[in-house]
């Protein structure tokens, strides 16, 4: 099953390296991984995408808590979360194609953010379904080039992932 | 107070109460080795290879308890290191490792003796350092020994730049007394529901066992557990690291379990319905085929360590908790209760065990014209009065002593259990005897592992620590035989050397005595004599059966019901091996 992971940790040189490296070391599988500073900056928050039988993630959140650098994770899979994933698209855009690809990108709610005589950037956030949906819908020969930052995600209500 | 670096890391280790740096000078840590050269509180003892560096340590923290202390220079100093800090992580030592590293400004860029320390060993220690900022260096010092003492212990490296430790450069010196880190709080109580589940459960099983490991060492419990037993009347059978935690002389020890464990023990493991796992981890080589492992138990699990939990094998109580609070509570609650154990069922499951006990599992041929290596290691015991501390390397000579040598005390059994590291024995030796100068400390060894760290021997010269190496010379890699003997229709690949140094003129050229034996009626006089030489390094190569082999055995893919035992006393003698 699909999990995400969201972790706080120092944010220390090297603390990716830890939990990358844990990961190849033990054989668990990394499907996306995303890290940033939080409003605290001695802090960084992660989400780490994987997958794997409960047993897997239960040794997997494990192994992540043993890291020093670690300070707390939740298993966002675990409760009602929203997720969210952002995606740039590169679209050759030529004659009839320019108003096509933007009415798609209307469709999906996306943006386009650069405009050149022959391409268009379009931005996209949402689940990856949605993203994949989008790329899924396009012709697949126009696409440049598709950039994503794997999910990020937070639980829903009062909760939260802090000190 | 304002010191330099150098001064500042030489300074917090005496702050912190280090007796002993084990080390080796280079480039990258000549500003340290000035620094130690001008006190006199810290005594460092000079390695011939910083590999046994870090095992003479490790000795040092298994027989101690405290945290063994390592200083090596930048690049290959660092990397000889890394066997021995990954040797002292499989098996939870505590020790501190200080790697010298060049300079800040040229990390990355392929420096001299340049080498990745912090990503090297990532994967082999408890967490490690590379200190930046000179006035940040105490206090990682402080961080580095609370972190590899604490909780599950195990070692520590502070990689510490040149530049950092330079003369010039002098800050204001305090040793902090306490550190705190917010993301690390090893958990010590057990939870408390989990435990009267747990009391519950052992009160009410038939086929009780507990399988109990290094962790009982670990975590200085050893009196606890004993009691704990005693008071139950159960079976204890002993992981190879946990041998001594419960005194191995007592009728309620059935012996070592695992692949080269007592067929009582593995049985009783096979057969139980409740097993209470106390500081072990479920090893590979204990657990033998997982699908076979404990079919009809309900299992208890005590472990400070959360990922010590049903990683391999799924447990139904756990209890996440330093062991000696939590055998204390179940000891107070176990005394409490009005179930007592089940008298009946007990005498039942004693006589069942007392069957599987008669089976003689490890008897072996007394009448052997050959030196049976079994028999050696009955004598070590009884020459030392089952009270020396005793090291080894690793194979069949490592199996033998563990089961021959019956320990009662914690910490006198010190091998590498979890990584194997051969090479191991003899300095760790080294390490033990500077911590007890008056113990007898013996080495049982081999002479493929001497061979891997008998550059130490120069060490044990220098230093004047009198140990005794028991070399089980057998002119084979004895374990890889044994498995080609079993595995590989005795195809013995390279698990022979044709040439095998002469180690009584090698011990002798070290400046040690040096003993060769070839008869058994020589042993018993030949350990005698070398015993009695309190203040000499004596060699002893002891000629022993070729042929021997471990038994019994749990074979690869089988069961604890399931071992390999000697077909019959004798017959392995005359067979041709080479």
């Amino acid at each position: 099953m699909r999990h995400i992971i969201s972790i706080l940790m120092e944010n220390e040189s090297g603390a990716l390296s830890r939990v990358a490296g844990l990961f190849s070391a033990r054989g668990y599988n990394i499907e996306s991984l995303t890290v940033a500073p939080t409003q605290d900056p001695s802090l960084s928050r992660m989400t780490l995408v994987t997958r794997g039988s409960e047993e897997i993630i239960e040794q997997i959140t494990k192994q992540l808590n043993k890291l020093i650098d670690v300070v707390k994770l939740i298993d966002l899979a675990e409760s009602f979360h929203i997720e969210r994933e952002l995606m740039m698209v590169k679209i050759k855009a030529t004659g009839e194609m320019r108003d096509e690809i933007r009415s798609m990108a209307d469709i999906f709610r996306g943006k386009i953010i650069d405009v050149t005589p022959t391409t268009y950037i379009v931005e996209m956030t949402g689940p990856s379904e949605k993203l994949d949906a989008f790329i899924a819908a396009i012709d697949p020969d126009s696409v440049i080039e598709a950039v994503r930052s794997g999910p990020t995600g937070i639980s829903r209500g009062e909760k939260g992932l802090h000190l | 107070m304002e010191l330099s670096g150098a001064q500042i890391l030489v300074q917090s280790l005496i702050d912190e109460g280090v007796e002993y740096i084990f080390g080796y000078p280079g480039g990258a840590v000549l500003h340290l080795y000035d620094a130690l050269f001008q006190q006199d509180e810290i005594k460092h003892i000079l390695v011939r290879h910083e590999q046994g560096a870090t095992h003479a340590a490790d000795g040092y923290a298994r027989a101690t308890g405290k945290p063994g202390v390592v200083l090596v220079t930048s690049g290959p100093g660092a990397t000889n290191a890394v066997t021995g800090i990954a040797t002292a992580y499989l098996d939870s030592i505590p020790m501190v490792i200080i790697s010298g590293q060049v300079s800040l400004p040229v990390i990355g860029s392929d420096a001299f003796q340049e080498v990745d320390m912090i990503g090297i060993t990532r994967p082999c220690v408890k967490h490690n350092y590379l200190v930046k900022d000179v006035t940040k260096l105490a206090e990682t010092i402080k961080k580095a020994f609370y972190v590899a003492t604490t909780g599950r212990p195990g070692p520590v490296v502070v990689d510490v730049p040149k530049d950092i430790t330079a003369p010039h450069i002098k800050v204001p010196y305090k040793y902090p007394k306490k550190v705190t880190i917010r993301s690390y709080n090893p958990v010590v109580t057990g939870h408390k529901g989990q435990i009267k589940k747990a009391v519950d459960l052992l009160l009410s099983a038939q086929k009780p066992i507990i399988y109990s490991g290094g962790g009982v060492i670990l975590g200085e419990a050893s009196k606890e557990l004993t009691e704990f037993t005693n008071k139950l009347g159960y079976p204890i059978t002993n992981t190879l690291m946990g041998l001594g935690a419960f005194p191995g002389t007592d009728k309620q020890f059935i012996g070592m379990l695992g692949m080269h464990g007592t067929y009582e023990a593995n049985m009783a493991m096979h057969e139980s319905d409740v097993i209470i796992a106390i500081g072990a981890r479920f090893d590979d080589r204990v657990t033998g085929k997982l699908d076979l492992f404990c079919p009809y138990a309900k299992i208890i699990h005590i472990d400070i360590d959360p990922a010590s939990i049903s990683k391999t094998v799924k447990v139904d109580i756990p209890i996440v908790g330093d062991i000696k609070p939590v055998l204390e509570q179940m000891l107070e609650l176990i005394k409490e209760s009005n179930k007592k154990p089940d008298k009946k069922a007990l005498e039942l499951w004693w006589s069942q065990i007392g069957q599987w006990r008669a089976v003689n599992c490890l008897e072996y041929d007394r009448e052997s014209p050959l030196i049976k290596p079994q028999y050696v290691i009955e004598q070590l015991y009884e020459v030392t009065k089952g009270d020396a501390y005793v090291t080894s390397d690793v194979g069949q000579h490592q199996m033998w002593a563990a089961q021959y040598y019956p320990f009662d005390k914690p910490r006198r059994w010190i091998n590498s259990g979890g990584l194997g590291t051969m090479g191991f024995g003899m300095p760790a030796a080294i390490g033990v005897k500077l911590a007890f100068p008056d113990a007898d400390v013996a080495c049982v060894t081999g002479e493929a592992s001497i061979q891997m760290c008998i550059q130490e021997l120069s060490t044990a010269f220098q230093y004047k620590t009198p140990i005794k190496i028991i070399n089980l010379n057998n002119r084979y890699m004895g374990m890889v035989r044994q498995w080609q003997e079993f595995s590989y229709e005795s195809r013995y690949s390279h698990s022979y050397m044709d040439t095998i140094p002469e180690f009584v003129k090698l011990a002798e050229a070290y400046g040690h005595v040096g003993m060769r034996i070839e008869k058994p009626e020589e042993v018993r006089p030949a350990l005698e004599a070398a015993f009695a030489m309190k203040d000499r390094t004596v060699f002893l190569d002891i000629m022993t059966d070729r042929t021997e082999n471990v038994y019994p055995m749990i074979e690869a893919g089988k069961g604890h019901h399931d071992m390999k035992l000697r077909v019959a006393i004798g017959t392995s003698t005359d067979r041709e091996l080479a």
